[in-house]
């Protein structure tokens, strides 16, 4: 698993980096786990408003659309979503490697394929929003009347603005996030169209720009585990 | 492979990244595995969708498959960090710096979740009134074509649905 290195290779002796890694790279790790400690204390955050209340919508009856399908489907759009997120995923992996291999065509690929496939994301989540709205649900509102899918189906409970709260701010907070992968990726895409990473002799920056693509994934899989699966 | 770039003077051994071929099943691999893992978890999801048609029932069923969803997330979450980012490649001490952080988190979500439960149990005990105001079943009828719930700006006909 870990890099293979030769024995008695004095790491901290000074003259080298003991992680074996590039100042930048190591740095965007770092800030990936602060901002992995800032999604946590949303999501627990989240959690914990969510405990403390006697109500709660139910995400089956809640997310239960998708365009074209129309209604009564749980699960169906937001699955979507996770797969277009999985494959730019995969689509960003092979440009980093396209990336060892000094292959600017192939970067140039699979970063637009990434790209597309963020901005899908993008459009779905834009999607999504425009349905809640139009539903009635927003930062502060909540559609609460006789037969709203808003309503706890089981225990028939009255949901809290909380709800809409908590899941606007997180998933736009994560949208945010999307976007700014986005636009870092179509930089790094002119900058490989422009030459700039041949001269330099090296594709760091996609690997740089890979980790928070990555990242964006991460943590999508906790986002829809907690609004859509539990 | 080694050597093919002067990568930056920090790096000291370059990490063999391997042919092509191998790689590339690698990302194959892993990204079965990932659909195969949210498949699952979409099927748990319906699991509780259709145990919720049920009135009667069993909340620790209910409870236990959650549980085994939130396994299964964190399983993805560490094929994606593993693989997809290359964490399992870096060297044993940076990835400690990474990861050792990251169990805070157990405290963190037990801390919180307990806390928000006892509030709960609390304002239940402690407020009469708190269960009904939450329990009542509203009666009024849905208001009709309410667009854009606290927008000002005049509603767009929605195309959308």
């Amino acid at each position: 698993m870990a890099q293979a290195v030769p024995a008695n290779t004095k790491w901290w002796g000074g003259g080298r980096s003991p992680f074996n890694l590039e100042y930048g790279k190591l740095m965007m790790w770092y800030f990936l786990m602060s901002d992995a400690f800032t999604f946590g204390a949303f999501l627990i955050a989240y959690g914990t408003v969510r405990m403390s209340s006697n109500g709660w919508p139910d995400p089956n009856h809640v997310f239960q659309s998708a365009p074209f399908l129309g209604s009564g489907l749980p699960l169906v759009f937001v699955s979507l979503m996770t797969f277009i997120l999985i494959v730019s995923s995969v689509t960003m992996v092979l440009a980093v490697h396209e990336g060892h291999l000094m292959n600017r065509k192939g970067v140039v690929k699979w970063l637009i394929w990434t790209i597309i496939g963020g901005l899908a994301f993008l459009g779905c989540q834009a999607w999504e929003w425009t349905h809640l709205w139009h539903e009635g649900a927003w930062w502060g509102k909540i559609p609460v009347y006789e037969g709203s899918h808003f309503l706890n189906a089981h225990d028939g409970s009255v949901p809290s603005t909380n709800f809409s709260n908590f899941f606007f701010t997180i998933t736009g907070f994560h949208g945010f996030h999307v976007f700014s992968g986005v636009i870092i990726n179509v930089i790094m895409l002119i900058m490989a169209l422009n030459g700039s990473f041949d001269r330099k002799g090296h594709y760091l920056m996609i690997e740089k720009a890979g980790l928070y693509w990555h990242f964006v994934d991460l943590v999508w899989v906790f986002v829809f585990l907690c609004f859509y699966l539990l | 492979m080694e050597n093919q770039h002067n990568i930056s003077p920090e790096v000291t051994f370059h990490a063999a990244h391997g042919d092509t071929k191998s790689v590339v099943k690698k990302i194959i691999r892993t990204t079965i595995v990932l659909s195969v893992i949210t498949i699952i978890e979409l099927g748990f999801g319906y699991a509780i969708f259709f145990i919720h048609k049920n009135p009667e029932f069993s909340r620790n069923l209910v409870l236990t498959i959650k549980g085994v969803i939130v396994i299964l997330s964190l399983a993805k979450a560490f094929y994606i960090v593993s693989i997809f980012m290359h964490l399992g490649d870096e060297i044993r001490n940076m990835i400690m710096t990474i990861v050792v952080p990251l169990l805070l988190f157990v405290w963190f979500i037990g801390a919180f979740m307990w806390d928000g439960n006892s509030f709960k149990n609390l304002r239940n005990d402690y407020d009469p009134h708190h269960k009904d105001r939450v329990n009542e079943t509203p009666k009024n009828k849905k208001p009709a074509e309410e667009h854009g719930a606290g927008h000002e700006e005049a509603p767009k006909p929605g195309a959308i649905h």
